[in-house]
C-alpha cells in the first residue's frame, strides 16, 4: 500500500505539468480560469494522497509515538 | 481613520494574547522555545500553516498574479500543496522523532550529532540566519505598504509625502514591536496561540475580502454574476501562462522544499506532543493553501480589469491594499487589512523566536556552557539576539522594496538548496561530515552569485539555461555533498545506529 501511495504522489508531480491548459482562456463555471481550476483540482487530489497516506502508509515507530513525559 | 483604530484594537488582542499566555510560561527555556514539546495536532496544523503562509501567500501573491495572470497558483500553490506535506511526512515526523528521543532543541542541534560535527554548526548558523533575513523583509516590507495603502488620505497635512496615509517606515516598526512583545511574553506557546488565531483570522477575512470585492467590481445582483462579471472582464494575457517556459514552470515545483530546511519550522515540528499530531497537518495543508490562495490569485487578475480601476503606478505589493482602500467602507476595510497582518505576524513570529532560540542553544550556550546562566538570562540573550536582527532587517526595509513574491522566491530557493542536505541525514547512511559541509558551501555559493547575478532581485525574469536559479542550486549542492560524501569517512558506526535502527 505504501508503493501506491508514493507511486500516487509522482502521478501527482506528472499531473501537475499541465501543458494541455497552457493556452487555454476558458472559464469554468462562468468565472474560473480553466489553468486555475485545474489546479485547484490538483490541490484536492493532493489532500486525499495525503489522506490516504496517512491512514496507510504512516511511519510507524511504537516506542517513540505517544505523549511526552 | 476608522481602518486604523480596527487594526489597532487588533494589535492590541494580539498583545493581550500573548500576555495571557506568559501565565502559562513555567519559567524554563525549554518551556519558552518549545512550549514543553506539548502542541496537540489542531494547534500544530495552525501553526505551521500559519508559519508558511507569509506575506508572500496573500500580498505577493494577488500582486504577482496582477502581474503574470493566474499561472502563479499552479507555479506555488497547488505544488506547494503536494511538497509542503511530503516534507512534513518525510522530514517533519522523523525529525520530531529524534528530537524527543534526543532532547533536540533546534535544527543545529540534530546536524551536530548526526554528523558528529561541532562546527557544522558555525557553518549552518550565519547561512540559517542570514536567509531568513530575506523572509523577514517580505513581512517587514508587505505590513508597511499594507497599512500605508489602507490609510491614504487619513493625514493629509500630517503625513503629506506618504499620499496622506501611515508612512510605511512607521507601520512596519509598529508591526516589529508588536510581534516582538507577544514573542518576548509568551514564547513558543504565545507564538502558537497567536498562530491559531491569526491563521483563523486571515482565512475566514480573506474570505470575506475576496466577496466583497467581487460584489463591488461585479455590480450584479447576485454573487455568481459579480463573479462572472469580474471574470469576463479580464484579459487573455491574464487567464493563460504565456509568459512562462514549462521548463520553467516545473522548476517552480523545487521552491517548496524549502520548507523541509526552515529554522523556525524545524522549531514547530519539535514542539509537537507526538508524531501522530502531524496528521491533521499533512491532510489538511494542501486544502488551506486552496482556501487562501485561490481568491487572491483571483482576486490579482480581476485588479488588471477596467473595473478595478487600479492606476498604472500602483506597485504590485501595493494592489491588494488598493482594492482594500478604494473598494469597501472602512469599518471592513479595517478587518481585512487586519486579515492581511494577521498572515504576515503569524509568520514573523516563529522567525523571531527561531533566531533567539539559534542564537542562545546553538552558539551562546554550546560555547560558553549552559551551567553559566541561569534561564532568565538565556531567555534574555535571546531576547536581545532577535532585538538586533529586527533592526537589521527593519534597516533594509527603508532602501528600495523589491516585489515581495521575487524576495520570497529567492528566500526560499536558498532554504530549497539545502534540502538535499536535511534528507541525506535522515534517510542516507553514506552522508559523510565533509559532504555535509560541501553540500552547504555549494548552495549558499551557488545562491549568493545567482542572486548577485539577479540584481538582487531586482530582475524579476532571471533564469538560468531556461530554469528557475533554484535548479541550479539544488543540482549543485547535491552533487557537491554526494561527490564529497562517496570519498570521505562516514561518522561512526555508534552514530548510524542511533539514526538509523
Amino acid at each position: 500500500m505504501r508503493n501506491i501511495i508514493w507511486l500516487l504522489v509522482i502521478v501527482l508531480v506528472i499531473l501537475h505539468q499541465d501543458c494541455w491548459f497552457w493556452s487555454d482562456t476558458r472559464l469554468v463555471f462562468g468565472f474560473i480560469p480553466v489553468a486555475l481550476f485545474y489546479h485547484m483540482c490538483v490541490s484536492i487530489a493532493a489532500g486525499v494522497t495525503w489522506f490516504l497516506a496517512t491512514k496507510f502508509a504512516w511511519p510507524s515507530d511504537p516506542a517513540q509515538d505517544g505523549t511526552v513525559d | 481613520m476608522t481602518q486604523l483604530v480596527i487594526i489597532s484594537i487588533y494589535l492590541a488582542l494580539l498583545l493581550g494574547l500573548g500576555l495571557y499566555s506568559s501565565r502559562l510560561f513555567s519559567g524554563t527555556s525549554q518551556d519558552y522555545l518549545l512550549a514543553s514539546r506539548s502542541i496537540g495536532p489542531f494547534l500544530l496544523l495552525m501553526s505551521l500553516f500559519g508559519t508558511t503562509m507569509t506575506a508572500f501567500a496573500l500580498v505577493g501573491s494577488t500582486g504577482e498574479a496582477y502581474k503574470e495572470g493566474v499561472g502563479v497558483y499552479g507555479m506555488l500553490a497547488s505544488s506547494s500543496g503536494i511538497i509542503h506535506s511530503l516534507c512534513f511526512f518525510l522530514i517533519g515526523v522523523k525529525i520530531w522523532r529524534l528530537g524527543h528521543k534526543h532532547g533536540y532543541l533546534t535544527q543545529i542541534d540534530f546536524f551536530r550529532d548526526r554528523l558528529e560535527s561541532d562546527k557544522i554548526g558555525l557553518l549552518l548558523f550565519p547561512v540559517l540566519v542570514g536567509l531568513v533575513i530575506p523572509y523577514l523583509l517580505i513581512g517587514v516590507i508587505a505590513s508597511g505598504t499594507v497599512i500605508n495603502g489602507v490609510t491614504r488620505g487619513t493625514f493629509p497635512e500630517m503625513f503629506a509625502d506618504s499620499k496622506g496615509g501611515v508612512p510605511e517606515s512607521w507601520a512596519s516598526l509598529v508591526v516589529c514591536v508588536v510581534v516582538l512583545l507577544y514573542v518576548f511574553f509568551g514564547g513558543m506557546r504565545g507564538t502558537a496561540w497567536a498562530n491559531a488565531f491569526q491563521t483563523i483570522v486571515f482565512m475566514v477575512l480573506g474570505l470575506v475580502t475576496f466577496c466583497v470585492l467581487a460584489t463591488e467590481l461585479g455590480g450584479q445582483d447576485s454573487f455568481f454574476a459579480n463573479l462572472r462579471t469580474a471574470s469576463a472582464a479580464v484579459g487573455e494575457d491574464k487567464l493563460t501562462r504565456h509568459h512562462i517556459t514549462q521548463l520553467q514552470f516545473f522548476t517552480y515545483m523545487l521552491i517548496p522544499f524549502s520548507v523541509g530546511m526552515f529554522p523556525h519550522l524545524f522549531q514547530h515540528w519539535l514542539t509537537a506532543k507526538s508524531a501522530d499530531s502531524f496528521k491533521l497537518a499533512v491532510v489538511a495543508h494542501p486544502f488551506f493553501i486552496m482556501i487562501v490562495w485561490v481568491p487572491c490569485v483571483l482576486v490579482g487578475v480581476w485588479a488588471t480589469t477596467e473595473l478595478a480601476g487600479v492606476p498604472d503606478q500602483v506597485p504590485p505589493n501595493a494592489v491588494l491594499a488598493f482594492l482594500v482602500k478604494t473598494k469597501v467602507g472602512e469599518t471592513l476595510a479595517g478587518f481585512l487589512t487586519a486579515g492581511i497582518l494577521a498572515a504576515i505576524m503569524s509568520s514573523l513570529d516563529s522567525q523571531f523566536l527561531c533566531l533567539g532560540t539559534i542564537f542562545t542553544n546553538d552558539i551562546v550556550l554550546r560555547y560558553w556552557g549552559r551551567e553559566r546562566f541561569s534561564e532568565k538570562q538565556i531567555i534574555v540573550m535571546a531576547r536581545v539576539f532577535i532585538v538586533l536582527i529586527v533592526a537589521v532587517t527593519y534597516g533594509f526595509s527603508l532602501f528600495e522594496p523589491r516585489r515581495v513574491f521575487q524576495l520570497g522566491v529567492w528566500c526560499f530557493s536558498g532554504f530549497s538548496a539545502l534540502f538535499p542536505l536535511v534528507y541525506a541525514s535522515l534517510y542516507w547512511r553514506g552522508l559523510s561530515k565533509a559532504g555535509a559541509y560541501a553540500g552547504v558551501v555549494a548552495a549558499i555559493a551557488s545562491w549568493g552569485l545567482l542572486f548577485a547575478q539577479s540584481g538582487f532581485a531586482s530582475n524579476p525574469g532571471f533564469l538560468v539555461f531556461g530554469m528557475m536559479p533554484v535548479a541550479t542550486m539544488f543540482a549543485c549542492s547535491t552533487v557537491a555533498m554526494v561527490l564529497v560524501s562517496l570519498v570521505t569517512p562516514k561518522p561512526s558506526n555508534a552514530t548510524l545506529a542511533k539514526f538509523f535502527g
